[in-house]
């Protein structure tokens, strides 16, 4: 309970400044500055982008189907928050307590597009089914490499348990899954990968692709409804981000044995990790252009799914000669 | 191209292409120098940010360089070739004739008519520069000032004039008894031109040849 208040505030004042990250991210790419007028260097910029937003008029189209319409951002954002449940904050706050932690997750989490169809569909403009068409293809699709890799880290950890896996990894940094276990370096990017994809960015970005279907599946809310459905793709990076530390580097561990293992430094591990993770994602977007969608569903058909299968494989090997 | 083709090659280019964007994000700690485009190494400058913070942080420009028009009035001779030449109409004249030469300019051109009024809108003002190029005195130049953005665009209109209602009315009425003294003293001539072509016409071509006087 209380790492899930904990995970509550932590994403809201995340949110408002990866935004601001997230901009003056793709500034420094671009050879611009960025937002520089709201506060030093303008780092108030999204808190006043915000009091903006809350402040909105909440336009609602006359021919919208009004009830999934209005449900949405919430289905969409309470799927994507309830992940959070069973990540551990320290050793001392470990979540939720589910033996099947990790299935749990995953499980909720795919709820998500739910919300996104809904509001796709209750839209009822062809940019937003679009949007919601392509996010649901692209959902699916990614969820069976996204599986398959966490399946790996399963294998060799042999529990679900989040908080227990991270357990495993005490010891620095040498004890980190992606150091001990080095045959999970391929499921790690594996992983990564899809969780663009299952967050919805870029370079997966085409079910809000701003240029051809203006904005996708949010194109008809406006506001606060609009603010919840970017609150949730933060949220998704954030517990993405959370996820792939604690499966590859070692959760709440610090990198040195004996030093740094308090509560509070443990907290800090885990959340340092996690926005390294999170800068990588943001770089990745500012980068890489967006894919055609027979592109996107060749890379998840043709090359993620058979590579994490064999990985799969390679990683029951691994752990059947290995560790034994 | 071969299945692990397409992978090895997916690798590289997307290694290429990440390598390449955090080059630039770790360069924008360095921002580009407020330097004139005078400076040689101007167009060197690729690297870092380029954004100039334009109200807090300019450029500086060439002392040369084409914006703003200013007027001189006092070197003015109000020949209206400015007015004339401009392609845009936007140099308003009202000229007043003076009886007799009332000064000089700087460079000794006797001055003959006063600028009731020198109106430049630089609202429409094309900043061809044309109308510094006609000008006889040389009075009428283009400075460096470019900041010169108004919420209202009527203050655009740059007004040059320094005379004041009364003395514009005093000066006109200046002339019109002067006239009327030459029209009594050679009474003949009205009754060939009527009194107002006399008064137009000699206005419209007074300067045309400002510096002839000099040279008596
Ligand atoms: S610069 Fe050109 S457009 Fe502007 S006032 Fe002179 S002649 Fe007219
Ligand atoms: S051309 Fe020069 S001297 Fe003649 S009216 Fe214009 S500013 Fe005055």
């Amino acid at each position: 309970m209380i790492s899930f208040a904990f995970y509550l505030a932590f994403l809201l004042i995340f949110v408002v400044f990866a935004v601001y990250a997230e901009r003056k991210t793709a500034a420094f790419i671009q050879n611009r500055l960025g937002p520089m007028e709201v506060g030093p260097k303008g780092i108030l910029q999204t808190v006043a982008d915000l009091l903006k937003m809350l402040q909105k008029e909440d336009i609602r189209a006359s021919a919208v189907d009004i009830i999934p319409y209005l449900l949405a951002p919430f289905i969409v954002f309470a799927a994507v928050f309830t992940g959070f449940a069973v990540l551990p904050v320290n050793a001392d706050l470990s979540g939720s307590t589910i033996t099947s932690g990790v299935f749990f997750l995953l499980a909720i989490v795919s709820l998500d597009v739910l919300g996104i169809l809904m509001a796709g569909w209750a839209s009822n403009n062809k940019y937003s089914l679009y949007g919601a068409m392509r996010s649901v293809a692209q959902i699916i699709s990614y969820e069976v490499p996204l599986g398959l890799s966490v399946l790996c880290v399963i294998i060799i950890s042999g529990t679900l348990d989040l908080h227990q896996m991270s357990v495993l990894q005490s010891g620095g940094i040498l004890s980190w899954y992606i150091i001990s276990h080095p045959v999970l370096i391929i499921p790690f990017f594996i992983f990564f990968i899809s969780g663009l994809a299952e967050s919805n960015r870029t370079p997966f970005d085409l079910p809000e692709s701003e240029s051809e279907l203006i904005g996708g599946y949010h194109t008809e809310y406006s506001g606060f409804r609009w603010g919840i459905f970017m609150l949730s793709e933060y949220g998704m990076m954030l517990l993405l981000s959370i996820l792939a530390s604690i499966l590859f580097f070692g959760g709440w561990n610090s990198p040195m044995e004996k030093i740094a293992n308090g509560p509070i430094w443990s907290t800090f591990w885990l959340l340092s990790k996690s926005l390294l993770l999170i800068f990588v994602q943001m770089w990745v977007r500012w980068t890489l252009p967006r894919l055609r969608v027979d592109q996107l569903m060749s890379l998840s058909w043709k090359y993620l799914t058979p590579i994490s299968i064999v990985m799969l494989f390679v990683c029951a090997l691994w752990k059947l000669w290995l560790i034994g | 191209m071969s299945y692990l083709g397409n992978i090895s090659q997916g690798i590289q280019t997307t290694w290429k292409g990440m390598m390449l964007s955090i080059q630039y994000f770790f360069q924008a700690r360095k921002g580009r120098k407020k330097e004139s485009v005078t400076e040689d190494n101007y167009f060197e400058k690729a690297n870092g940010t380029f954004t100039v913070q334009y109200p807090h942080e300019q450029i500086p420009v060439p002392d040369h360089g084409r914006y703003q028009l200013h007027n001189e009035i006092d070197d003015c001779i109000v020949c209206d070739k400015c007015a004339k030449v401009c392609p845009v109409d936007c140099i308003d004249i009202e000229p007043v004739r003076s009886p007799e030469v009332f000064g000089q300019t700087s460079d000794g051109t006797p001055l003959r008519i006063h600028a009731a009024k020198f109106d430049i809108d630089m609202a429409k003002c094309c900043f061809c520069g044309l109308c510094t190029v006609v000008c006889p005195t040389e009075c009428l130049t283009m400075t460096k000032e470019f900041d010169f953005s108004t919420n209202d665009i009527l203050d655009h209109n740059f007004s040059f004039s320094k005379m004041t209602d009364q003395e514009i009315a005093e000066k006109k009425q200046e002339f019109e008894d002067y006239q009327a003294d030459k029209l009594k003293a050679k009474p003949e001539l009205p009754a060939i031109k009527k009194e107002s072509d006399v008064m137009k016409k000699p206005a419209a071509k007074p300067v045309f040849k400002p510096r002839i006087p000099k040279k008596k």
